[in-house]
């Protein structure tokens, strides 16, 4: 420590006059440096402003928005029609379209997904795992909107001859679909979850007889449970939040409805609807996507903080 | 688990049995595995033989039209470029600066913990919020309008999470000996990190920043949010101009449509003649998009294998 705080100031004569002269130029590249440094946490800090950001545009739009509407009645009313001149506000009717497209995808990616890291982490060679991992990765990089149109034009009519009378608009679709998009999330954070659980909890397993897949379903899938279970959890913040899938395959009319075989808006959808018209700045109309928005966020918060939480939880562990 | 074997033939057979289970989930995996893939080649695949008729010279040169024969993606991907290139002008430089402040000079105290839990969370942020956020704040409050400047900025901060995740890793796979060699020889804090912890992430953080901007090539929902028209027959103006000062920023003020949202566009139209143009606007998404992430993830491979400290 002696010598670091020496090397700033000008020492004795055995250091070269110019050395000493260069380092003594204290000042300056003090200066020099702490300007750096703010700039540096400035740049970080823009994320804590995108946070602020996002909290004050939905607050200060909803806050108006519930001087018009009661918070009683956006919960607990059932009709969805806030761009009539009878406006109705209640959140529960998109609700219905975002907790029924969401619990399909769930149904597909949770099975998928599960199998699909036990998979790749309990029995793939690394070398099958080195291929898979990349493909599945770039499963997820598709633009949405592609889904969407793959929602629509080919899944919709394979599910029409199998399901007689179902509507071009229609939450199983897209749900499905949704679910294909989200298993690489839960595939992907599961496996790490099980690959984080110590060998020798399958040596011992192993040592006892069990087989492979033994041992990943009464002891690896166990101990990682939790990160498994925040990978669920993921997913469905991910599925709850997708938009495109939705506005394009299930259609924008809001329909009060857990019947995955009918059309219906979800929050996101109804976003979409709104923004693609032509509302003015400051009507109710206007306010309403922010209360949705803000709703939508809420939801998705908490989702996100649940499963942060558990998948700390089990990299404490070990 | 309640039975006894008696002899070790009869806990062989029972382990035989077991392992006869191992092989069926390995076939489970794989067909699931390519349950994943198939539904991907297939969505590749209905789309290409769907848009190949209008996958022509002319559909790049052409701009949407009322006729879908005559519609092109002129005006999209000029938008795309153009929104693009705001994004990675605003993003990376935001994103490395953040990710260089809390690897090498953030102290551990709450201020960083903040700073970290937000980028967490950010990340798991819907798209659509981003667009609200940019609707509010930039569209009305600080008055950019609904132009490629607002556009750029609202993808910049939805990649920026993913750039600052790619830095951060980059950097902590730089042993503390190279810090410590600058030091040595009296490099400051800041000469250590311009000299050899940025040049030394490079790779790693371009691996973040193009695996970013393919998700921000993509996006549609918050550009929808945040007003952009679905029906552009123009360019914005271009940026270099024969007359003094030559160069023009009056494009980022410019309305603007883009790729995902002309396909979005055709796709929605009833018309199912519109659908082809979709199929082909979402062929050369696609490839995008995938050329990107493949670049990404080779040289994220390539990386792994050829750097030792």
């Amino acid at each position: 420590m002696e010598s670091a705080s020496a090397l700033g100031a000008p020492v004795g004569a055995r250091v070269p006059a110019m050395v000493s002269e260069r380092l003594a130029k204290k000042f300056s590249r003090n200066l020099k440096e702490r300007a750096i440094e703010a700039l540096l946490f400035f740049a970080a800090s823009v994320s804590v402003l995108t946070t602020v950001g996002i909290v004050y545009v939905l607050v200060k739009e909803s806050v108006v928005f519930f001087t018009q509407v009661s918070l009683w009645d956006f919960l607990t009313d059932t009709q969805w029609t806030p761009l009539f001149d009878d406006a109705h506000f209640g959140i529960m009717v998109l609700l219905s379209g975002t907790i029924t497209s969401s619990a399909v995808a769930l149904l597909v990616a949770v099975p998928l997904g599960t199998t699909i890291a036990i998979y790749l982490s309990e029995f793939a060679t690394p070398r099958a795992r080195e291929i898979a991992k990349p493909i599945l990765e770039l499963l997820s990089g598709v633009p949405t909107i592609v889904y969407g149109y793959f929602a629509l034009l080919f899944v919709t009519p394979i599910l029409q001859k199998l399901i007689p009378g179902l509507p071009g608009f229609n939450l199983l679709s897209a749900g499905i679909v949704m679910g294909i998009m989200i298993v690489p999330l839960v595939a992907s954070i599961s496996e790490d979850a099980m690959r984080a659980v110590p060998m020798s909890l399958r040596e011992g397993s192993f040592a006892m007889g069990a087989t492979r897949l033994q041992t990943a379903i009464n002891v690896v899938f166990p101990a990682a449970l939790s990160g498994i279970a925040a990978a669920y959890v993921l997913g469905i913040s991910r599925a709850v939040g997708e938009t495109m899938i939705l506005a394009v395959a299930a259609g924008m009319q809001p329909n009060l409805t857990f019947n995955p075989m009918e059309p219906a808006a979800t929050i996101t959808a109804f976003i979409v609807q709104v923004a693609l018209g032509d509302l003015p700045h400051g009507s109710v109309g206007y306010q309403t996507i922010f209360a949705a928005g803000l709703t939508l966020f809420l939801l998705t918060l908490v989702f996100n903080l649940i499963g942060l939480w558990m998948r700390k939880r089990f990299r404490q562990a070990y | 688990m309640t039975y006894v074997a008696q002899t070790p033939e009869q806990i062989r057979g029972l382990i035989a049995k077991a392992k006869r289970w191992d092989v069926i989930f390995v076939a489970l995996g794989i067909i699931a595995l390519g349950i994943g893939l198939l539904t991907f080649v297939a969505l590749f695949l209905d789309m290409l033989i769907d848009g190949w008729a209008r996958l022509r010279p002319e559909f790049f040169t052409q701009f949407p039209s009322r006729r879908a024969g005559q519609a092109g993606i002129l005006s999209a991907w000029v938008g795309t470029t153009l929104v693009m290139l705001v994004t990675a002008a605003v993003a990376v430089p935001l994103g490395v600066a953040a990710g260089v402040y809390l690897e090498e000079y953030a102290p551990k105290n709450w201020v960083t913990d903040i700073i970290e839990i937000n980028i967490t969370n950010l990340a798991g942020v819907p798209s659509i919020v981003y667009g609200l956020l940019a609707l509010g704040l930039f569209v009305y409050a600080f008055g950019l309008g609904q132009s490629i400047r607002t556009a750029g900025l609202t993808l910049a901060l939805l990649i920026l999470p993913v750039v600052i995740v790619a830095t951060r890793e980059a950097i902590r796979s730089i042993p503390g000996m190279i810090r410590e060699g600058a030091y040595a020889v009296g490099a400051t804090k800041w000469q250590t990190t311009k000299d050899h912890i940025i040049p030394y992430s490079l790779p790693g953080i371009l691996t973040g920043v193009i695996i970013g901007m393919s998700r921000a090539i993509g996006e549609t929902a918050p550009i929808i949010t945040i007003g952009a028209l679905t029906f552009i027959a123009f360019l914005p103006p271009s940026p270099v101009s024969m007359d003094f000062p030559f160069l023009s920023f009056e494009w980022l003020k410019a309305p603007f449509t883009v790729m995902p949202i002309q396909m979005f566009n055709w796709t929605s139209r009833p018309d199912e003649a519109f659908h082809a143009n979709a199929a082909a606007a979402g062929t050369i998404l696609v490839f995008m998009t995938l050329a990107m992430n493949g670049l990404a993830i080779w040289l994220r491979y390539r990386l792994r294998k050829n750097i030792k400290w």
